[in-house]
């Protein structure tokens, strides 16, 4: 029996529900009983709603546009045009990317769906009346789908606003449909490695257009306050403090006038980074009509206008030895950006991290070189659970592995093993130029061999092989191996900010005098259980208990200045500031101690909850204890209270990473697909709540299923988006949804504070590539090198059919 | 997404509301489950000026079966199809495809007549109901008149059924005791439409194929009543070569569009597989 | 339009309401009745946010005009826990495994899955599968959900637990 009065380490450890357990989570209470609060749940008094009337077509000249059937409309207030937008300069809006968007089309119509008219209503049905008889007389214009085609000779001008701008964001546009033309890595050294090679593969990759599609759409409430000048927005802001910057900056409100607000989010999945037409114009509304305005888009909004992510063409090439050993990458990226460069990437990186793409293997020498093209499709480019286009990179070089594999007659597994950066090269300098922080891949992939038994697998599928062939069956076995690195946390101040802003984040702690405690943060959760994890990181670190700590973001007017949540940044970023400011509390209050105890300072130790005196540890003052001195000790040399900040510039990203294995059967009559077993190992480095990693990891396994089976934006030759709603827009249900089995190891950051190095993404960033290599390993005996996502029915009985399998 | 305005009403009776579509003239739209209907309105494609709710005309509700003859109010849900213990024990593929439509809330709105006299080939019961030779029960201000389903379909949202008519029921005889059955759906997903199905209704006697009946979903302007396919069973003894004659019979009548599900070759393709898997799941389930 | 006077059970509460014939169920329970726990998420009957129960059976009120459910019987979210603030069998599960991530899907899963247990107390998981695949989630992969409604099962059916 335990002395229930003076209770071990351990125990009072368990108590605080701190880092490593897995606490339930605080939001739950709430949101199970529908009590949440999202942008749409806000009502205000005398709001009004805002409705877009948008372009039937993808590239077309405004002719007119004859409001008065619209405006007569009972109820209708009043509806917005580029013409209203011009004297107060906001016809035109800066994008993440260096850009700018119109935020009503201004003269011609750049993709369809796009925002041309702005319909102000007392509800949103008359709202919707209105916009259904906003006249809007088009003349059309060539369209330009193709990336492959934008910067031929005789292309049409799709930025006529930008036409004679040559020197764009990211250096000199070579055509008037290019963007940008963006490198890294040694390009001659890289050619000679691929001259000199025994081996050299090479492929086109094209990673299509998806779309993040959280369930909850995007949104807003804006509501200007005349009376004393301010601005407040609640919005789906995955970044509320630099959207507070992006409006203060465009309507000259200043900076401490605007307050931004993100309720709860249903989902974000970098839907919710980039700053939205919507959010303008109902502001605009809300300043004209000095009441509250609403703008919520509906689903098929959502998917054809707001951003949507990947589109990356990449044409990979790797020399290897014929042994196996990797002697250079090349890779050159067409990138469609649709109408508008909104990329959401940190301004040096107009390609994102992409120059991750040498993965997590030991590469000599590596070129990337990526250029950006318009076309007349929605402007995007976020990263859709991943970090910067990292797994466009994953993706890209994951299936080049395979098919380096394939023309080696190697088993994928081996061939990676073989490659793998190794544990005593840690920190690792990329031939790209990133210092990798740890790692221990090869324990990692031999542990999900070993759990997945690899090599039976392998037999199986040889005694499946022979089978079919046989004609005994008619279905193929794929295994699909990926092991991925990613570069998470953006980032070090030095060379990530978006817009100028570093990419630091922050927290902010108050103890209060009974021993409880508030923490804000300049991140905001979307699902991620932010008010559960950092109170986690804070109970270890000030030894308070998890459940007296409230967490809370999203607000601007209380939080401090952060980056937002997005990139896997919110644990590597804010959750180093949240364990640096909890430091500082512990710092202070390790001098009220010592004077409480009557002892110097350093003659008081930490331990879990409490500082005792050392070698005596039956005195000590628990931190509720000197939480309460704080506040009514006049202690010599002392502020009262007890409050800290922390601004964590974080001094490196993390790089977590993860081995992945997938077995598929193929239906090669049907082109059905069925996930037999999916298996995936992470290391996010120190796990700070291992059920909310789990229930990330199915997530993002979950998303990663259903880009590689299904997800597409895609357009017709006129530029039509095809299958715009969740009737074609691939969500898996329950059903097509298997059974995950995960698992990890812990290889913690040296550089971050606890360790921890963020997970979020890694499932998307490794789930694809895995599923997409079992599909094709499942041709591969057949000679397939590579067949592009996504594995549909349809496309992946056409590869049956195209290999002669279907008879 | 918002519906346009309209004026409402809800009759107590078929004659009622055959007279308000007579007075209404063709601005008015029957709603029976609205699972098709109200996503169009929504998406202001149908933009009808009245809505005739049929929800509480009880005498379109129900199954009635009495000895081999079943009558199917059109006002029957998906889900009411599915819990039918009587209807599963003499016609069981009813059930069982029903449950291969959209999602359990779906099926709960969505009626049997709603699903049959849309005319949309997404549809799946049409397929069922010519595979079973139905019969359809129409009223109108001229009285009944009844159609058979594999002469209701004329092309894509238009059919048999006349302006100001309402579809009452669906009747057919229980295919014998002892029939194989299937219904084959290939989708991408829950909720989805088929990219091709077939339904498939035979009988067996010493490994003779004595009656057959083939029909497709959604490869085609309308569901196709595969008559020549069914030919081909009927008399055969079933071997791998005869239904691959029938699936290919099949495959000949189908017309498929292109769309996110494929192109028409591939749902074409599809439909052949569909058939042949259902024959041979009929075949199983045939004592 | 003119409007149409509707009275509705919800919730246990005898309401009336006036509305126009083309407002959905949704709107009137979100905007005319405050009951934001049910979302809108697809707006095409597919996600299943706005899942409610009418007379019985789990719905989408998406996809159905309020004057179709004058005199009809509703239950949401805002009910499923007891009129004491106790939560119920599935949303304390729903918590204890972490079937919920963002929120914004839970509402019409729970009240689903609500109606699934009452329809089939004892469902396997391939039919709680078929159960909630009107539901879409984003964030979780389900796998969680789905341990969330056998759990709460298990629970609502201690006979069930006793035969064994």
């Amino acid at each position: 029996m335990n002395d229930q009065a003076n209770p071990s380490s351990a125990e009072r450890a368990a108590k605080l529900q701190g880092m490593g357990s897995s606490r339930k989570r605080v939001e739950d209470a709430r949101f199970t009983q529908g009590k949440g609060n999202y942008v749409d749940d806000i009502k205000l008094p005398g709001m009004l709603f805002g409705d877009f009337a948008r372009s039937s077509h993808a590239h077309a000249r405004i002719v007119s546009i004859n409001k008065e059937a619209a405006l007569a409309v009972p109820g209708v207030i009043a509806i917005l045009t580029a013409e209203d937008l011009k004297p107060l300069n906001l016809h035109y809006m800066p994008t993440l990317a260096g850009d700018v968007q119109a935020v009503l089309a201004d003269e011609k119509v750049l993709f369809q769906n796009q925002e041309v008219a702005f319909v102000v209503a007392e509800d949103r049905y008359a709202a919707a009346d209105a916009v259904e008889l906003v006249e809007i007389e088009y003349e059309a214009l060539p369209v330009v789908v193709d990336p492959f085609t934008a910067m031929d000779a005789d292309a049409p001008v799709l930025r006529e606003d930008i036409a004679d701008k040559m020197e764009g964001a990211h250096g000199t546009r070579n055509h008037h449909n290019h963007i940008f033309y963006w490198q890294a890595g040694d390009k001659e050294g890289t050619d000679k490695a691929m001259a000199e090679a025994e081996v050299v593969v090479e492929e086109l990759i094209s990673y299509p257009r998806v779309h993040p599609s959280p369930l909850e759409t995007c949104g807003c409430v804006a509501s200007m306050d005349k009376v004393n000048g301010k601005l407040t927005i609640w919005g789906t802001f995955q970044a509320p403090h630099a959207v507070r910057t992006v409006a203060s900056l465009i309507t000259t409100i200043p900076e401490h006038n605007i307050r931004i607000i993100s309720p709860d989010i249903g989902g974000g999945f970098g839907n919710k980074v980039g700053v939205y037409p919507g959010y303008i114009c109902a502001a605009v509304a809300s300043i004209v009509t000095g009441v509250p305005v609403k703008w919520v888009e509906d689903k098929i909004e959502n998917l054809t206008s707001t951003a949507f992510a990947r589109d990356y063409h990449m044409t990979g090439k790797i020399a290897a030895t014929n042994e196996g050993k990797i002697t250079g990458l090349a890779c050159h990226v067409l990138a469609d950006h649709g109408a508008f460069d909104a990329c959401a990437d940190p301004t040096q990186f107009p390609a994102g991290f992409f120059s991750i793409c040498t993965g997590s293997y030991d590469i000599p020498v590596a070129h990337c070189g990526v250029d950006g093209v318009y076309t007349n499709k929605a402007p995007g480019g976020v990263a859709y659970r991943c970090s910067f286009r990292v797994t466009e990179a994953a993706y890209m070089l994951e299936r080049m592995i395979d098919v380096l594999a394939l023309k080696l007659g190697m088993d994928p597994a081996e061939l990676r093993l073989k490659n793998f950066i190794t544990k005593d090269q840690f920190p690792y300098t990329s031939a790209l130029g990133w210092e990798y922080d740890s790692g221990d891949y090869h324990t990692a992939m031999e542990q999900a061999m070993k759990t997945v038994d690899y090599e039976k697998l392998r037999k199986e599928q040889a005694a499946n092989r022979a089978a079919f062939t046989a004609g005994e069956t008619r279905s193929l076995m794929g295994i699909g191996v990926a092991f991925f690195t990613e570069i998470v946390g953006a980032g070090p101040v030095k060379n990530c900010d978006i817009l100028g802003l570093g990419m630091f984040d922050s927290c902010e702690i108050r103890i209060h005098p009974t021993g409880s405690a508030i923490a804000r943060l300049g991140t905001i959760s979307q699902g991620q259980g932010h008010a559960t994890t950092f109170a986690q990181i804070l109970a270890t670190e000030i030894g308070l208990p998890a459940e007296d700590i409230t967490v809370e973001e999203g607000d601007t007017d209380t939080a401090p200045y952060g980056l937002g949540t997005y990139g896997s940044r919110s644990t590597p970023v804010a959750g180093a500031a949240t364990a640096m400011a909890g430091r500082k509390i512990r710092a202070k209050a390790q001098m009220i101690a010592a004077y409480l105890l009557e002892v110097h300072d350093d003659d008081v130790e930490w331990d879990v909850d409490r500082f005792q005196v050392k070698g005596n540890p039956e005195k000590f003052k628990t931190m509720k204890e000197l939480a309460f001195a704080a506040y009514n000790q006049a202690i010599p040399g002392l502020e009262p209270g007890l409050e800290a900040v922390s601004y964590y510039d974080p001094p490196n990203m993390t790089y977590p990473y993860g081995a992945y294995i997938c077995v598929v059967d193929v239906d090669v009559d049907t082109g059905v697909v069925d996930t037999r077993r999916f298996y995936a190992l992470d290391d996010c480095g120190t796990r700070i709540n291992p059920m909310i990693i789990e229930g990330q990891v199915h997530g993002g396994l979950t998303e990663a299923l259903a880009i590689a089976m299904g997800q597409e934006i895609a357009y017709d030759e006129m530029g039509n988006v095809k299958g715009g709603s969740l009737m074609d827009y691939y969500i898996p249900t329950a059903v097509e949804t298997p059974e995950w089995e995960t698992d990890f190891t812990v290889t913690p950051s040296p550089h971050h504070p606890i360790g921890a190095k963020g997970v979020g993404e890694s499932p998307n960033v490794g789930g694809v590539p895995a599923f997409s290599n079992a599909v094709n390993n499942a041709f591969a005996h057949f000679g397939l090198t590579h067949t592009q996502m996504p594995h549909d029915h349809w496309r992946v009985w056409k590869t049956a059919e195209k290999l002669g399998l279907t008879g | 997404m918002i519906p346009g305005s309209f004026d409402y009403h809800r009759p107590d009776s078929i004659e009622a509301a055959i007279g308000l579509l007579a007075s209404l003239g063709d601005e008015a739209r029957v709603v029976a489950g609205g699972h098709s209907l109200i996503p169009m309105m929504k998406l202001r494609m149908a933009t009808p000026e009245h809505l005739v709710d049929l929800q509480d005309i009880t005498s379109l509700r129900g199954i009635t079966i009495n000895g081999a003859e079943i009558s199917i109010g059109a006002m029957t849900t998906q889900a009411e199809l599915i819990a039918s213990d009587q209807l599963a024990a003499v016609c069981p593929i009813l059930g069982l495809a029903a449950a291969q439509i959209a999602d359990p809330q779906v099926r709960n709105m969505g009626t049997i007549g709603g699903n049959i006299a849309n005319g949309d080939p997404g549809n799946d019961m049409p397929a069922l109901m010519q595979a079973l030779d139905a019969v359809y029960i129409l009223q109108g201000p001229e009285g009944r008149r009844d159609v058979a389903a594999r002469d209701f379909y004329e092309a894509a949202y238009f059919t048999a059924l006349e302006e100001g008519e309402i579809l009452t029921a669906a009747r057919f005889s229980a295919p014998p005791s002892g029939h194989g059955h299937a219904y084959e759906k290939q989708k991408r997903k829950i909720g989805d439409y088929a990219t091709a199905a077939a339904a498939v209704v035979l009988t067996v006697e010493n490994n003779s194929c004595q009656t057959a009946a083939i029909a497709l979903t959604n490869v085609g302007d309308t569901p196709l009543y595969a008559e020549e396919a069914s030919q081909i069973l009927r008399g055969s003894n079933l071997d791998k070569k005869t239904i691959t004659a029938a699936a290919n019979a099949a495959k000949a009548i189908t017309d498929p569009a292109e769309d996110g599900r494929g192109p028409a070759n591939f749902r074409t393709h599809i439909a052949g597989i569909m058939v042949m898997r259902a024959i041979e799941k009929a075949i199983e389930r045939a004592k | 339009m003119s409007k149409i006077k509707v009275e509705m059970t919800i919730n246990g509460d005898k309401i009336e309401g006036s509305v126009e014939p083309r407002t959905l169920l949704i709107h009137f329970l979100r905007e005319d009745l405050n009951l934001t726990g049910p979302h809108i998420g697809c707006d095409t009957s597919h996600c299943g946010a706005c899942t409610i129960d009418l007379n019985g059976k789990s719905i989408k009120s998406c996809t159905v005009f309020a004057v179709q459910a004058n005199g009809a019987e509703i239950t949401t979210i805002e009910s499923i826990a007891g009129a004491d603030g106790t939560l119920h069998a599935l949303q304390e599960s729903f918590r204890e495994h972490h079937g919920l991530q963002c929120g914004f899907c839970t509402p019409g899963m729970i009240t689903r899955a609500h109606r699934l247990l009452q329809d089939n107390p004892n469902p396997t998981d391939s039919e709680i599968r078929y159960g909630i695949s009107g539901n879409l989630c984003r964030c979780t992969g389900y796998q969680n959900i789905v341990k969330a409604i056998r759990v709460a099962a298990e629970q609502l059916n201690p006979a069930q637990e006793a035969a064994e």
